[in-house]
């Protein structure tokens, strides 16, 4: 049974369509309304609210932290400097990536650490021979992301700090209407955006100011499934759909290495021993066997494809991650779609997928399977370089 | 974003385009990414025509005249990387129509809630209704073979358009019995009587069948109209058939996403570069003549002006055949609308629904029953503006926050009837610019108290300022009624209906070609298509 998060009181008096799910053991809602249609636009157009808490948090802290981290991620963070968040995974001593997650130096000896899954054992088994304390935060801090363009113009109102001088995958200490807060430019839209961290008995009272510095700047309360489509299109993996933790896994078919999920720009691989190094250094001499490609659908061939059944062409209503084969020119399936969306910004279909690394050169062109009237068909899809959106503000 | 004006990098150029509104700048994407060297003229120090953006009240961006995007072909935004160049799209959630009595009607995306609302007023037409868009939906899908491809001439007996008049009656084959009556009655009803035939409640027919009228010089019981009815069906935003929507930053944003596609492939753009004529010999156009006397030369010319002044004005009427000049002069226009736009210091709250809701963030229509659109358009017909209009009113800051200060709002009405010929005379207009500015904001007034005290600035744009400051003859918004008389191989001219003109090397590419006007984009695409499949470039 799911357990409400500290947003609860007030999502759940918002989230008339009753629409919720689980994740990560909380209820999250998908959509405030019957479609999240609006709030995927409020991402893209104004500013969604969505309540982030169900992830997992872990403060790590002391002289050896820095080397505890460096040890256990794929990136040294020793040399990440204070006041900073970076984006990582980390691996099994095979090089196989258990979570993906974003690390902040928020003082010298102190980090925060998020995950999609429970980390707290594996950081733990690490922690032998360092001076440090792990805590498991997750249930203690409570964190909403404001994403969109307006984002920053809503903090403004309501943030002591200077948020408009905060850079992109950069964290402060501030107050928010008088509560102190940790934000940080960093989201799961490919949008500018905040994440916003908070002791959980203050979080109704950062919501409330949030949502009413908000208002004439067009706030939505935002879902899972507006948020799904904005990471499709940001080329967002997600850990358990786009490939699974290591550390679950039954088999090793299953089992992905950074390089192969487009993260080979977060291993700093030479450098001090660290978890799955020497496998990492293997492979990068050898050639990863796959790769996670963006792919755009062929929109004549769509088309075409409902038009032999004298219907218009459907596209899906939000993001999917259902699944389903990618084949070469030759109809040998070889590979995989893991989610996907139809994005209503770009007009496009897009998905995630895992194909051999020799297919991952933007403009090679696959198969995709659809399914249209009950039939599985296929259409063409052409590799396209992640992200799929891009916009200059998120840095700016 | 507007470039400033300059000088062209070059002499002579593959193609100039004349005229940077939305089609002309399409055209020109296209051209230039077959490799063509192309040069767009435009005569304002702004690109877009119609389809424009302009802060004329500090902080506060109007879409100036059109509004709503609905018709802009999905393939286009994805052949030329649009969203990339700054293109998005966002969609309108309802339709409301307040009325008098404190009552109202909104029409949603969300099925069930739109069904609750009709059966209000009647039980019967809210079971109607989704049928109603089911039928509507197919007869728009053969609408859109019709709208992707340059018109069949049924006069010609080539093999080639032959095959595309069958293909059409191939696909109106597939219409079951039903649905090619439903096709006929479309072509020849009155808006009324169409939906007559389907629904019982006034309150719903009103605002539907208004979709007959719009651009036209003609009243919802007029008819003919019906057939404009299906326009409204063929809004796709999405490739799928689905809302209609604003473009962020106002509409002018898609124009200035389209030129910025054409400047990355290579086309020049030029604005405050008025084109005086057509340099042509023996027939033959090779190039243009601007007002600064600088002469451009081109192997071809695309006008993305509206006929009359393609024809009349850039070649002149003593250089085309005079039979030519007759099917063009008889060409309609009688301009019928107008537009108000507002900035406002405070969000309209409407009597029958007060304060902020989902209802504000779609169309709102005034025009509360058929007899008000029928004494509106009489008032017309007689050279008079409606004293009490047909509005279509959006608030695109609502979903679109970058277009107004924060918690302020610009307001956009469309405005029916202003007719282009009143009774004082077109060019009296101006005389009658703030009277008729006052009909709309009292109209719109009386279902939105305190309206008036929140306007900080206001545009009134009659038939007679479109003409002369976006260059839409009579103030038609569509470059010539969407009549049947002048549609499909009847635009602008028979015979004339496939982007070519008598004058050799001279393109028609505008609103005023097949498909015909609305934010649409074909006109320019198959344009551009027809001149390098002709080979003579």
């Amino acid at each position: 049974m799911p357990i409400p998060s500290p947003f609860h009181p007030r999502t759940s008096a918002l989230c008339t369509s009753l629409f919720w799910k689980e994740w990560a053991g909380y209820h999250a809602v998908r959509s405030f309304d019957t479609s999240h249609e609006r709030e995927y636009f409020a991402f893209r157009h104004a500013a969604g609210l969505i309540d982030v808490s169900p992830l997992y948090k872990y403060e790590v802290k002391g002289p050896g932290a820095a080397a505890l981290l460096s040890l256990v991620m794929v990136k040294d963070i020793r040399k990440l400097k204070q006041g900073r968040v970076t984006y990582l995974c980390w691996c099994d001593d095979d090089g196989k990536v258990a979570d993906d997650g974003t690390v902040s130096r928020l003082d010298d000896d102190h980090f925060r650490v998020t995950a999609a899954e429970p980390a707290l054992a594996w950081l733990r088994r690490h922690a032998g021979r360092f001076d440090v304390t792990i805590d498991d935060v997750s249930t203690k801090l409570g964190a909403l992301a404001l994403q969109g363009p307006n984002a920053r113009a809503i903090l403004e109102q309501v943030v002591s700090g200077k948020i408009a001088s905060l850079k992109f995958f950069a964290v402060m200490r501030t107050k928010l209407a008088g509560t102190p807060v940790w934000i940080s430019r960093t989201g799961y839209t490919g949008d500018l955006g905040y994440e916003i961290w908070i002791e959980r008995d203050d979080a109704l009272k950062v919501w409330d100011a949030v949502m009413e510095a908000g208002k004439p700047y067009r706030i939505e309360p935002a879902g899972i499934d507006a948020l799904d489509v904005a990471r499709v299109e940001a080329g967002f993996i997600m850990n358990g759909v786009d490939y699974f933790s290591a550390h679950h896994c039954a088999i090793e078919a299953k089992k992905s290495t950074p390089y192969e999920l487009g993260l080979g720009r977060t291993v700093n691989l030479e450098r001090e021993p660290f978890i799955g190094q020497a496998a990492l250094r293997a492979e990068l001499k050898r050639g990863s066997t796959w790769a996670l490609v963006g792919l755009v659908y062929d929109w004549d061939e769509y088309e075409a494809l409902f038009a032999e059944h004298d219907l218009p062409p459907q596209v899906p209503a939000g993001a999917w991650r259902s699944g389903v084969p990618v084949y070469d020119e030759n109809a040998d399936a070889v590979g995989q779609a893991t989610s996907g969306a139809w994005s209503p910004l770009l007009k496009k279909n897009l998905a995630l997928a895992t194909v051999p690394a020799r297919m991952a050169k933007p403009g090679t062109k696959l198969q995709v399977e659809v399914t249209v009237e009950y039939r599985r068909r296929q259409v063409t899809a052409t590799v396209a370089a992640l992200p799929f959106f891009d916009p200059e503000r998120k840095r700016a | 974003m507007t470039p400033p004006a300059g000088k062209p990098t070059r002499s002579s150029y593959d193609v100039i385009v004349v005229g940077g509104g939305h089609n002309g700048l399409v055209a020109a994407a296209y051209l230039a990414k077959a490799g063509q060297r192309v040069l767009v003229l435009e005569r304002r120090h702004v690109l877009g025509g119609a389809a424009v953006s302009e802060e004329l009240h500090p902080g506060f961006t109007f879409s100036v005249c059109s509004y709503v995007v609905s018709l802009f072909r999905p393939h286009i935004i994805r052949d030329l990387d649009l969203p990339r160049h700054g293109l998005e799209i966002i969609p309108l959630e309802c339709s409301f129509l307040p009325l008098p009595d404190g009552r109202s009607l909104a029409r949603w995306g969300d099925k069930e809630l739109t069904r609750r609302e009709i059966a209000s007023f009647s039980e019967h037409d809210a079971e109607i209704y989704p049928e109603f868009g089911l039928a509507m939906g197919k007869l728009a899908r053969f609408a859109r073979h019709i709208i992707d491809h340059p018109a069949p001439d049924p006069a010609s007996l080539r093999p080639g358009e032959l095959r595309k008049l069958l293909r059409l009656g191939n696909a109106m084959r597939d219409f079951d019995d039903d649905l090619r009556y439903l096709n006929l009655q479309l072509l020849s009803m009155s808006a009324v009587d169409f939906l007559d035939r389907w629904f019982e409640s006034p309150v719903l027919k009103a605002p539907m069948s208004v979709s007959g009228i719009i651009g036209t010089f003609l009243g919802v019981r007029s008819p003919g109209t019906a057939y404009v009815l299906l326009h409204h069906y063929m809004g796709e935003i999405d490739g799928a058939f689905r809302a209609w929507g604003f473009a962020k930053g106002g509409t002018g944003r898609l124009s200035e996403s389209i030129a910025a596609a054409a400047r990355e492939l290579g086309a020049e753009i030029l604005t405050s570069a008025p084109v005086a004529r057509l340099l042509q010999k023996g027939g033959k156009a090779h190039g243009v003549a601007l007002e600064n006397g600088d002469e451009i030369r081109a192997r071809a010319v695309v006008s993305g002006l509206d006929p009359r002044r393609t024809f009349l004005g850039m070649v002149g009427e003593q250089n085309l055949d005079p039979a030519f000049v007759n099917q063009i002069k008889r060409y309609k226009f009688r301009g019928s609308s107008g537009k108000v736009n507002l900035a406002v210091d405070r969000l309209p709250s409407f009597s029958c629904r007060p304060g902020d809701g989902l209802h504000l963030r779609g169309d709102i229509a005034i025009g509360p029953s058929v007899d008000y659109l029928e004494r509106a358009y009489d008032q017309a017909k007689y050279g008079d503006f409606s004293e009490r209009p047909y509005l279509n009113v959006v608030i695109p800051s609502l979903v679109d926050p970058s277009v107004a200060p924060p918690g302020k709002h610009v307001i956009s009405c469309f405005v029916q009837y202003a007719p282009y010929d009143i009774k004082e005379g077109a060019s009296q207009w101006p005389a009658r610019r703030e009277a008729f500015g006052d009909a709309v904001v009292d109209t719109l007034a009386e279902y939105c108290p305190g309206l008036k005290e929140s306007i900080l600035y206001r545009q009134v744009l009659t038939p007679w300022d479109l003409e002369q400051e976006f260059g839409l003859s009579e103030g038609n918004i569509f470059h010539g009624e969407l009549s049947l008389e002048q549609l499909l191989f009847l635009r602008p001219a028979a015979g004339w209906s496939r982007y070519r003109t008598p004058v050799k090397g001279l393109w028609l590419g505008s609103s005023g070609a097949h498909p015909g006007g609305g934010i649409m984009g074909a006109p320019g695409e198959l344009c551009a298509r027809m001149l390098l499949a002709s080979g003579e470039l």
